[in-house]
């Protein structure tokens, strides 16, 4: 099955900020069906390149490339609730097993 | 002022004309200097152009880093400023951060810090081994990012890591008043060390663009505001009146006036390096004075430069042929120059500019302005004062015999804006005045001031025709000429006043 949602996180390396968006991103995956989402985590530290070319300033950034429009996200996430409201991805909650 | 003492923080020649002037060498090197203007005060050229000049002068590599336009907005627009940036970019000389808005919907979701934009430009530094960086404008980041005080912390950190890599860095910002705040969102709070301010004011109807460094901690500059402009082809340039250094040396050499009677009351000549002051009335003599002083150089094998900004190319040749002087004949042989423009045509600055360059090219001996009061009228009094020293003291530089006219705003007698503000600087003054005598207009001259020798004190009358100027004698019998009121003295008072001073007690 092809996933749903495609997102990218920009992180810089291990600081506070980047391992809550980390932390909030997998807990976003718990709460979707398998597969449905298709994440990358990009650490700008390693691939200043990839900041480059998506034109990334701040850190953390998560970038929802699919479904269109492309929307981005700048901080730490806050909760795994705000980033479901916020990422739009499911119109009902999903079912918890 | 300029003194000696070693500056203890050391400064990077920026290559732009007249900055490393006024910042006594260039801006501190290894730190990073805010550029702070209202919008359209050029900041984005100063920017663009602290990269390009050390692409071209010395080599040096830059990182320009955009928050606001495209790197292709900025790569088109300064091509008219002549900087072939894609070039640059493939030869690996300069390359583009771009942090310029994207189109896509950017919400703010808690905490965040700029540690991609200091990756990303750490990277293009060590990239091209960059040694200068540009931030083009920070107000930018403020608005893509709403949260002032993280930004504010985050381009804080920034500036510290530049200074880390030993880069020296030019951050612009918005200013919302031309003499109100440093800048827009505190931005110098955190980049305090060095500021340069642009402005673009409105005076008496005219754009007026100056530069100012309000400080470099640590290190000497030059006070006050210096008038800039953009030139096409070569960008900005300031215009640095104070900073000038009297260091020209000046000579004994004396120089042929074009009229021989003239040069006897000036003591033998003029000096070949002087500026000289012709001033009078319209219609007096001052042209005529001016066509014999290249004249006097053509013939002579010098090279002359006539700069005309009340005859047109015709009007002076024909003139000049009813005196008997073949300008077509001295520039046809490489001799003679000679330039006509409205004085309207463009500001105070770019005539400066233009003149300047004009005059490196032809390298003249001799330059003659005719009239340089003409140019008043085109900025207000401080920039003409300013376009007054400047053009003086680049001919002095240079070693250039200069004679400039001003035409006094009344018939008789009278002084002007021009004379008021540059008899200082010049080296002779020559008066022109009409002398009304028994209901007739006749014309005089005087050698008001002759620095560094003697020199005849008459009023002399002169008349003026095929062959040019002729030198007569003095006025005996008449008083009041300079003041604009002629008063014949009668020949009996005048016997009394030879008595009073002859009859010498022995």
């Amino acid at each position: 099955m092809m996933a749903q949602a495609t997102l990218r996180l920009f992180v810089t390396g291990g600081t506070p900020l980047s391992a809550a968006a980390v932390a909030r991103l997998r807990e976003l995956e718990q709460q979707l069906p398998p597969d449905y989402l298709s994440a990358e985590i990009i650490d700008v530290l390693q691939n200043p390149d990839f900041a480059e070319a998506d034109r990334v300033l701040a850190t953390p950034t998560l970038i929802r490339l699919s479904p269109l429009p492309m929307i981005r996200l700048v901080g730490d996430l806050e909760s795994v609730d705000r980033l479901m409201q916020l990422l739009d991805l499911l119109q009902t909650p999903p079912q918890v097993n | 002022m300029s003194t000696n003492r070693p500056d203890r923080v050391e400064k990077l020649a920026t290559g732009i004309e007249g900055l490393d002037l006024i910042g006594e060498g260039g801006i501190p090197k290894g730190r990073t200097t805010l550029v702070a203007g209202t919008a359209g005060s050029a900041k984005t050229v100063l920017a663009a152009q602290f990269l390009a000049s050390g692409i071209e002068t010395s080599g040096e590599s830059g990182v320009f880093v955009t928050f606001e336009e495209s790197p292709d907005d900025i790569r088109q627009n300064m091509q008219s400023l002549g900087w072939p940036i894609v070039e640059w970019e493939r030869a690996g000389k300069w390359v583009f951060v771009d942090g310029s808005p994207q189109p896509q919907e950017t919400i703010l979701a808690g905490g965040f810090d700029l540690s991609a934009l200091m990756a990303r430009v750490q990277h293009s530094i060590r990239k091209v081994s960059a040694s200068r960086v540009s931030l083009d404008s920070l107000g930018a980041v403020f608005s893509q990012l709403p949260h002032a005080s993280t930004v504010r912390w985050e381009l804080f950190r920034l500036s510290t890591t530049l200074k880390e890599m030993g880069v020296t860095a030019l951050m612009t910002a918005e200013r919302s008043d031309e003499y109100g705040p440093i800048s827009r969102h505190g931005v110098e709070e955190f980049v305090a060390d060095n500021v340069i301010i642009l402005r673009n004011t409105m005076d008496e109807g005219k754009r007026r663009r100056t530069m100012e460094i309000l400080k470099f901690r640590g290190a000497m500059h030059q006070k006050g505001e210096y008038a800039f402009t953009v030139i096409p082809d070569s960008g900005i340039a300031v215009i640095p009146l104070s900073a000038i250094q009297l260091k020209q040396r000046s000579s004994n050499i004396r120089i042929h006036s074009g009229n021989d009677e003239l040069n006897k009351m000036c003591g033998g000549g003029f000096f070949r390096d002087s500026i000289l002051l012709v001033t009078g009335a319209t219609g007096c003599g001052k042209t005529l004075m001016t066509t014999e002083f290249i004249r006097g150089g053509a013939e002579r094998n010098e090279r002359c430069l006539l700069f005309a900004f009340e005859e047109s190319r015709d009007q002076l040749f024909r003139n000049a042929e009813g005196w008997g002087v073949d300008f077509e004949r001295m520039e046809g042989e490489g001799r003679l120059r000679v330039i006509c423009s409205y004085p309207e045509t463009c500001g105070l600055e770019d005539h400066l500019i233009h003149m300047k360059k004009v005059i490196e090219e032809f390298r003249p001996n001799r330059l003659a302005v005719d009239s340089l009061s003409a140019l008043e009228r085109v900025g207000n009094l401080k920039a003409y004062r300013e376009f007054v020293v400047a053009l003086t003291s680049f001919i002095k530089h240079k070693e250039i015999a200069g004679l400039f006219t001003a035409t006094t705003p009344t018939l008789m007698g009278g002084s002007s804006v021009t004379e008021a503000h540059i008899s200082t600087i010049t080296d002779s003054i020559i008066l022109l005045r009409y002398v009304e005598i028994m209901g007739e207009m006749r014309r005089g001259l005087t050698v008001l001031k002759m620095r560094g020798s003697a020199h005849d004190k008459n009023i002399r009358e002169f008349t003026i025709d095929a062959t040019g100027m002729h030198i007569g004698k003095a006025f005996r019998n008449v008083s009041g000429i300079i003041s604009g009121f002629p008063r014949q003295v009668l020949a009996g008072e005048m016997e009394r006043l030879g008595e009073m001073f002859e009859d010498d007690p022995e």
